[in-house]
């Protein structure tokens, strides 16, 4: 699936709302992220919501249909499955999606502001005409100053949601093998009965695979910013040797 | 005709919209019709077929369903999402009413014929947020927050509360005294249920902000004005000032010139 570089007012054109709408928009941050940011987007989209919607959403489609107890009590299926699946993995899965992507909005939103001064000071210095401005839209913005903080601030709160479902994954499920066979004595179920799940060998396997997944992005993101830091870092080193920290950090922190 | 349409059409408001109201409508987008199409839907999706009744009485399911399930949540967000992005509309409505006056007016007045760059920069051109506009705005702002506050408060009054109990007990006609039903996915539907209402006080507290802090700039732009008038009179005592120095001037170089006379 090749990775396109789209323009983040194409969303506007997007005639349906779903996965492909949700990617025009998130892709769009593309262009301004760093290398690492480019891989770490793309194992998103090809490694997770991909396999999601291609594969893994066949898989749980029919657990709760196929969900069967060794009963003739009414009820007792709907309650049972309640009991052990308080919120489907595929549901899980979809909102960590949409709460890891929604940081690399942040940025989008940055970038657009400070895209939105540049104009004005293009404006005022004569050099509105129409051809200038759409090079402006089309220049590749440099993570500098205030942009650099909200850049690393956004991946800190990739990092945090990931880790935050990963979680919450394991509170809900704790392990990773989904069972064959689970016993259910929640009411109206007389006594104590046995309930089977539908394809258990294959959501054990989508679950290793998709929390691989996780673990690597978050890895991946960690690595984004030690890179960040480190090259700020280095690009101070280097500039200038006799200036204080304080006044770097200021002019890290106040610099457009 | 779907979300991605409304998406389109607000999307457009988007750039009359002031910050906050550009960080609304990604909320809503991304946060509330995004999970409701791609996540909501499915757990809900079910409901009926798999709501289950303790006995064998034919229609006893249909009755019980339809008395505690009136208006599905579905149904009720998506109403709610409709009523809640109609005011962007309308200020969409009135913006273009706006630019097509100005059109008129540039091509009933000018001498020669306007170039299409100079139109269709008239179209993307922004325009600042004052007047009878920041009227409408504010108009638009207040009724969101109406309908978002009023669906929340419809929701709470329909379902007793944002749970979803496991099993509730139906007596209508024609079931046999009391009888057990019990609901699909009751754990998943609360999740979602406090999910989308969390949003929506998200989405009210940002219209909030946005209402007081468009009615603070306009308080601020009218004492700026009012200030103004104030300065006009200063000018009048600058003037002053400036002939009495005049006159001073003139007064000094005499005496100098009698001075060196003398």
């Amino acid at each position: 699936m090749p990775i396109t570089t789209v323009h983040v007012n194409r969303y506007y054109l997007e005639p349906r709302m779903n996965w492909a709408s949700f990617y025009a928009v998130i892709s769009g941050v593309n262009r301004h992220s760093t290398g690492i940011g480019r891989v770490w987007l793309s194992v998103l989209f090809i490694f997770r919501l991909l396999v999601l919607v291609v594969a893994a959403e066949s898989v749980w489609g029919d657990e709760k249909a196929h969900f069967t107890c060794n009963t003739q009590q009414p009820g007792c299926n709907s309650v049972c499955y309640d009991h052990f699946f308080p919120i489907s993995h595929i549901r899980l899965w979809a909102l960590q999606l949409i709460m890891v992507s929604s940081p690399a909005l942040l940025v989008a939103m940055h970038v657009a502001h400070r895209r939105h001064l540049d104009k004005k000071l293009y404006r005022r210095t004569g050099r509105g005409s129409p051809k200038e401005l759409e090079q402006l839209k089309l220049q590749k913005m440099k993570i500098t100053g205030a942009l650099w903080w909200t850049y690393i601030i956004s991946l800190l709160f990739r990092v945090l949601f990931e880790s935050a479902f990963m979680y919450l994954f394991y509170r809900i499920y704790p392990g990773y093998k989904m069972f064959r066979l689970v016993k259910c004595d929640s009411y109206p179920c007389p006594n104590t009965v046995d309930c089977f799940v539908s394809r258990p060998t294959e959501k054990t396997v989508f679950t290793v695979f998709m929390l691989a997944v996780s673990g690597v992005c978050i890895l991946l993101n960690i690595t984004e910013v030690v890179f960040l830091v480190a090259r700020a870092t280095s690009q101070h080193l280097n500039n200038s040797k006799d200036s204080p920290l304080g006044a770097w950090i200021t002019q890290k922190l106040f610099s457009y | 005709m779907n979300w991605g349409t409304l998406y389109s059409q607000l999307g457009g408001v988007n750039k009359h919209s002031t910050s906050l109201g550009k960080i609304w409508l990604s909320v809503l987008f991304i946060f509330r019709v995004t999970i409701l199409v791609l996540a909501a839907e499915r757990v809900w999706g079910d409901e009926q077929s798999d709501f289950t009744c303790n006995t064998q009485q034919p229609g006893c399911k249909n009755v019980c369903y339809d008395h505690f399930f009136p208006v599905s949540h579905i149904r009720l967000w998506c109403l709610q999402l409709i009523f809640v992005s109609t005011p962007a509309l309308l200020m969409a409505m009135y913006v273009s009413f706006r630019k097509r006056g100005v059109r008129r007016n540039l091509i009933a007045n000018r001498r020669d014929r306007p170039t299409q760059e100079e139109l269709e920069n008239l179209k993307k051109r922004r325009l600042p947020i004052t007047g009878r506009l920041w009227l409408t705005y504010t108009c638009s702002l207040f009724f969101r927050i109406i309908f978002e506050a009023g669906f929340m408060y419809a929701l709470y009054y329909i379902y007793d509360g944002f749970q979803m109990p496991r099993l509730v007990k139906c007596e209508q006609w024609p079931c046999p005294n009391k009888v057990d039903c019990f609901i699909s996915r009751p754990t998943e539907k609360t999740v979602f249920t406090i999910f989308m209402v969390a949003s929506s006080a998200i989405c009210i507290v940002l219209n909030v902000a946005e209402l007081i802090y468009l009615i603070i700039k306009n308080l601020m732009r009218c004492s700026t004005k009012h200030k103004m008038s104030h300065v006009y009179t200063d000018h009048e005592s600058k003037d002053k000032a400036v002939s009495q120095n005049k006159i001073n001037e003139r007064f000094l170089s005499t005496a100098d010139s009698d001075d060196k006379a003398t």
